[in-house]
């Protein structure tokens, strides 16, 4: 089947299979590799991508429910230069292996859209969709708490 | 992991066409529309429909509105759309409360409530919250238009009077004043599936709806606990005497996620706590909706 996508704003058309997910089409097909293959099945939030600037869980779309969608993944906020977002996870050593990272900075980005003073409490409710099993947390919500007052402690 | 079954998928463009598709098909067949149950059951081959129709491109199952009294929700709401409705948040506050506990939000900005009782798992969040609000299920089909009481729609374990053929447009309630609540029991704060659910709604002259979630094969109303509440003030008393029925009224399994003698035990607590906080909302008092009571 024929999908038509903007990844990261850049316009894709590609030839897929109605069971291909769009985790797969993405990772293996267009060769962003930020989302991630976690528990596919919903519950670990590392295959987080925006579409149309919501987070979704990319391993519970078919690539042929995107066609003609806007796709953002962690790569496309980070051409110019990374965030001010994740700037202050690298000050706030909010990562150790990274698998879960971009999935947390995606979702955190759409809380500070809609958000952008979020309570500890917002945010992890947030992100209670984004499992890490480096941290305990705690340095994330530091980082997007950090952003939510403008970069200042 | 891939999706091993092949199926093939077809995006209807209107209504009509989708009942067409539907009707003309002869084998197995699946209606697509937030995904998040349909696509992991399909990678976990807990079902193999050799059709998937996603209904996403029909116009105007969107449509989240209030008709008069009576509250319209298309099949396409997903449970963010209704956390952020300004016409749910004054009008229906208990369907923004519950929508709250589902899962997470990637999942909520993409699971519709509509799917969530064409699922009809036992511990699905909308099922008490739309049986207490005596919803009225719009389905159309080959045969055109008709209704379902919410209270004939589960009919077993992920069993629905939804015909195969058939697509579920949207749901209407018809409100009036009231005072709900959603209590959720889970193993951990977001993310989890309910271990136990009661959904309440109090209206004026001490007339209640309960119902209860993961306690049964369906979700499940108590008629009789409604009886027993109906017409008397609610003191200590009452509620000691109701609390005493729940173990009757369900039938809780032990798994993985809870024991059913913790699942019946809380239950109690949920009925319990849920009955103040709905009688007190009735009255504009009372925690405000999306506190968590347990």
């Amino acid at each position: 089947m024929n999908l038509k996508i903007k990844v990261n704003g850049e316009d894709w058309v590609l030839d897929v299979a109605p069971a291909d997910t769009l985790l797969d089409v993405l990772r293996e097909r267009i060769g962003i590799k930020s989302p991630k293959i976690g528990c596919e099945r919903g519950d670990c939030g590392s295959c987080t991508i925006l579409m149309d600037g919501r987070t979704i869980r990319s391993c519970l779309v078919l690539a042929v429910e995107a066609d003609d969608h806007d796709i953002t993944t962690v790569e496309g906020i980070s051409y110019e230069g990374i965030s001010e977002l994740q700037t202050l996870f690298l000050e706030n050593n909010s990562f150790q292996c990274g698998f879960c990272t971009p999935g947390i900075v995606l979702s955190a980005t759409e809380l500070l859209e809609h958000n952008p003073n979020p309570t500890r409490h917002d945010v992890q409710e947030a992100l209670a969709g984004n499992l890490c099993r480096c941290t305990g947390y705690e340095p994330i919500i530091d980082a997007v708490l950090a952003a939510g007052r403008g970069g200042t402690e | 992991m891939v999706i091993a079954n092949e199926f093939d998928y077809r995006r209807p463009a209107t209504l009509a066409e989708a009942t067409e598709i539907l009707t003309n098909h002869t084998g197995s067949v699946r209606i697509l529309a937030g995904g998040t149950d349909l696509v992991a059951w399909l990678r976990d081959d807990a079902i193999a429909p050799d059709l998937v129709v996603d209904i996403k491109n029909v116009p105007g199952l969107n449509d989240l509105r209030l008709d008069g009294n009576d509250l319209h929700i298309g099949a396409l709401v997903t449970f963010t759309d209704l956390i952020e409705s300004d016409v749910v948040n004054e009008h229906a506050p208990l369907l923004a409360e519950m929508s709250e506990t589902v899962a997470s939000q990637g999942i909520r900005n993409r699971a519709t409530m509509v799917g969530n009782i064409c699922s009809a798992v036992p511990s699905c969040d909308a099922g008490p919250v739309l049986l207490a609000y005596d919803t009225t299920v719009h389905v159309t089909g080959p045969d055109g238009d008709r209704t379902i009481d919410i209270n004939e729609w589960f009919v077993g374990l992920r069993q629905t009077a939804r015909t195969d053929d058939e697509v579920v447009t949207h749901l209407t309630i018809a409100l009036r004043s009231h005072g709900g609540v959603y209590v959720k029991l889970m193993r951990y704060g977001g993310e989890d599936l309910a271990q136990a659910a009661v959904g309440i709604i109090a209206y004026p002259d001490h007339e209640y709806r309960v119902a209860f979630g993961a306690v049964a094969p369906t979700p499940i109303r108590s008629a009789r606990i409604e009886e027993a509440l109906r017409g008397k003030p609610l003191d200590d008393a009452l509620v000691a005497e109701v609390v005493a029925m729940v173990r009757d009224e369900i039938t809780p399994i032990t798994d993985m996620r809870a024991s059913a003698e913790y699942r019946t035990h809380m239950t109690e607590v949920m009925l319990k706590r849920g009955l103040v906080a709905a009688t007190e909302r009735l009255a504009g008092a009372g925690p405000a909706y999306g506190t968590r009571l347990i």
